[in-house]
């Protein structure tokens, strides 16, 4: 089966990459939650869910905003998400425990606890992009492109995907990183991108 | 009773990260869930958590919130009624 | 390619062996207890921890370097691979599940030793590895209530790509102050022992431990043959509608299983079991009855096993695997305890007292979880 990097998306403390183009410089420096907003705001997404993700969420949504503008419809069935992780959920986790430090002020949140969970991200894409299909976070050092690679290339085989959005989303103590691959089996036209998807797959170049 | 629930917008705005909403753009009669808010049952129990730990009230079965969590007014109503 | 299960080890306030677990359930031996203890929450609580006199029978207890989590992997792994003979380490991949792994090693008041580095399930994991001797670095699932159908999974689809020849499956999560006091500000934990399905049910139970499974192409490796079962397909979903409620149609549990069938090649009619997630929360038990009702699964016996173990979250999967293989070697079901009266709307053929059936053939274990994913697996006994 052959497969394609339809597109690519890279959010970083520095800049915003669709396909290889810068999207936003951070040009002040700002911290996730200014730097994401700012985001939010150049690409008028109208989704007010966003403000309720948790850090490590907000990432991902934007990574698979920029992944997916040109998609206009895909059978939800067909599409899974592999997203690999390090830090799991630990700027919700650490906040939670904040939450229950004090005895005598012990208020932990529930809109805090639900994202206390690193496959929480997967399960804010897919309701966002209505993908109903697998959905797998691994936690791991960094991308390791080989595994990944193979994983997915298995998952199009054995359950007939159609896309698969794969790469890495890691958020800890306002450094992180969103680095995201639309890979496919259709031929379809006007793709931003059309790479072969191998197990260098995240050595791309533009 | 008015100051009671411009306090109570204030603190359910910050509480539920209502990006893009004011205090004045809700109406005190307006229903909080099912309506423009677009608020869900983890708002519904974070709200639990807002009247335990601002006015000490606690609501042991969620359902109690149902009725309670109409609008500004019951919220508020419940707030005076519970009062120590 | 044929992908077996040949081994297993279910470490849990049951017991630290699959036997002593399997006849501490078919004994309707229960693991939850009220817990008083302000480690895990200001207030009393109902739940399932192991007692000191188990702790310290675990076989790394012994040892300071490794946290509680991982002492409990060190057992369960080690008396799993104590049922195998010819595994080559060279060709076999850890594949570990868990929702928070050392997550208490994150607490404010944490005075242990042992590095918070090992917060990263990745290092954990590694340090587990590395006990063992394995080469490959492992695989780690988190994937919430679902991780351990996850990692059967991933183990099952490694093996069969050619990278390895088997693995070493093991999902545990502990239960700690950082998982109580989230389950009850979601209003999710029952005030007295879980009752899955029943009308009366009012939340979970949590309960830790964990379960390890030796997953191989070699049938060979498993040192009782009697013990052996297929895995023979699988399936993962997402509901797609909310990250912590579950869907009020079943339509991601239809669709695993559904797909978990149709690789299988086989019917819901050839099912002679389901093992079901059954946390006994409201919206989990009738959401789970609506899709097996749909897809006419209603009435095939069916039991949750979450009032024996409580919910062990990333253990869950793989503890609950071992126990459905367990029945089905038996030819013996085991009740879902503290079932009384039929608590959906759509009616399921809940397992009530010991029930020997006569063919198990083929049964199906279910699995979904927060951030709206399910899992389905189906085992094929041999």
């Amino acid at each position: 089966m052959k497969l394609h990097i339809q597109a690519h998306s890279r959010i970083t403390p520095i800049s915003a990459y669709a396909h290889g183009e810068l999207v936003l410089n951070n040009k002040e420096n700002l911290t996730f939650n200014l730097f994401g907003k700012e985001l939010y705001r150049y690409l008028t997404v109208q989704y007010p869910k966003f403000f309720k993700m948790d850090e490590l969420c907000q990432l991902a949504f934007l990574g698979t905003e920029l992944l997916t503008s040109h998609i206009d419809h895909w059978d939800g069935e067909k599409v899974a998400i592999v997203l690999g992780n390090k830090s799991s959920s630990l700027s919700s986790d650490k906040r939670h425990y904040d939450s229950i430090a004090d005895k005598n002020n012990y208020f932990p949140s529930p809109a805090v606890f639900v994202y206390t969970l690193p496959n929480i991200m997967l399960g804010e894409l897919c309701i966002r992009h209505k993908i109903t299909g697998e959905n797998t976070c691994f936690l791991m050092e960094k991308l390791d492109a080989e595994f990944m690679h193979t994983y997915v290339k298995h998952l199009f085989e054995v359950e007939l995907y159609q896309y698969c959005i794969t790469g890495f989303v890691d958020y800890s103590d306002n450094d992180y990183v969103a680095e995201l691959y639309l890979v496919s089996s259709q031929n379809d036209t006007d793709t931003p991108l059309s790479q072969n998807f191998d197990k260098n797959f995240n050595q791309i170049i533009f | 009773m008015e100051e009671l629930k411009d306090n109570l917008k204030a603190a359910i705005i910050e509480a539920l990260n209502l990006e893009d909403v004011n205090a004045a753009d809700i109406d005190n009669d307006e229903p909080l869930f099912g309506g423009g808010l677009g608020l869900d049952s983890i708002d519904a129990l974070e709200l639990i958590v807002l009247l335990e730990k601002n006015y000490g009230l606690k609501i042991e079965n969620p359902e109690e919130g149902r009725e309670i969590f109409q609008s500004i007014n019951t919220i508020a109503a419940f707030i005076e009624r519970n009062k120590k | 390619m044929e992908i077996y299960s040949v081994a297993d080890n279910i470490t849990s306030p049951l017991g630290l062996d699959t036997a002593s677990n399997h006849a501490a359930c078919r004994k309707g031996v229960s693991g939850i207890d009220k817990i008083h203890s302000s480690v895990y929450y200001p207030e009393p609580f109902y739940g399932a921890v192991l007692k000191q006199d188990l702790k310290k029978a675990l076989s790394g207890s012994s040892e300071s370097s490794y946290t509680f989590l991982e002492q409990l992997f060190i057992h369960s792994i080690s008396d799993a691979l104590s049922h195998t003979s010819g595994l080559n380490k060279q060709r076999t991949l850890l594949v570990l599940s868990s929702t928070k792994g050392n997550i208490d090693l994150l607490a404010k008041d944490y005075k242990g030793t042992i590095s918070k580095k090992r917060i990263e399930m990745e290092v954990m994991a590694n340090a587990i590895a590395a006990h063992f001797d394995l080469l490959h670095p492992p695989v780690v699932v988190s994937n919430a209530c679902i991780s351990g159908l996850s990692a059967v999974l991933t183990a099952k689809r490694l093996i069969e790509v050619g990278l390895y020849d088997h693995a070493i499956v093991t999902g545990g999560d502990i239960l700690s102050e950082f998982v109580v006091s989230g389950f009850q500000c979601l209003k999710a934990i029952s005030d007295e022992p879980c009752r899955p399905y029943d009308a009366d049910r009012k939340g979970v139970s949590l309960g830790e431990g964990c379960g390890t499974m030796i997953i191989t192409r070699n049938k060979s490796l498993a040192k009782n043959p009697r013990e052996l079962v297929r895995v023979l397909s699988g399936s993962q979903s997402n509901d797609a509608n909310h990250i912590s409620g579950p869907s009020r149609t079943g339509e991601g549990l239809k669709l695993v299983v559904k797909r978990a069938l149709q690789h299988a090649g086989i019917s819901v009619e050839d099912l002679a079991y389901i093992n079901a997630h059954g946390t006994a929360t409201m919206f989990n038990d009738e959401m789970e009855a609506i899709a097996f009702d749909a897809i006419g699964l209603g009435s095939t016996p069916l039991n949750s096993l979450k009032g024996y173990f409580g919910h062990t979250l990333g253990a869950a999967g793989v503890i609950e695997s071992i126990i459905t293989i367990k029945q089905m070697k038996a030819g013996e079901l085991i009740p879902s305890i503290r079932f009384q009266n039929m608590g959906t709307t759509k009616p399921l053929n809940i397992v009530r007292s010991i029930k020997t059936i006569s063919a198990c053939e083929y049964a199906l274990k279910t699995t979904s979880g927060f951030g709206g994913c399910n899992a389905a697996v189906v085992y094929k006994n041999v």
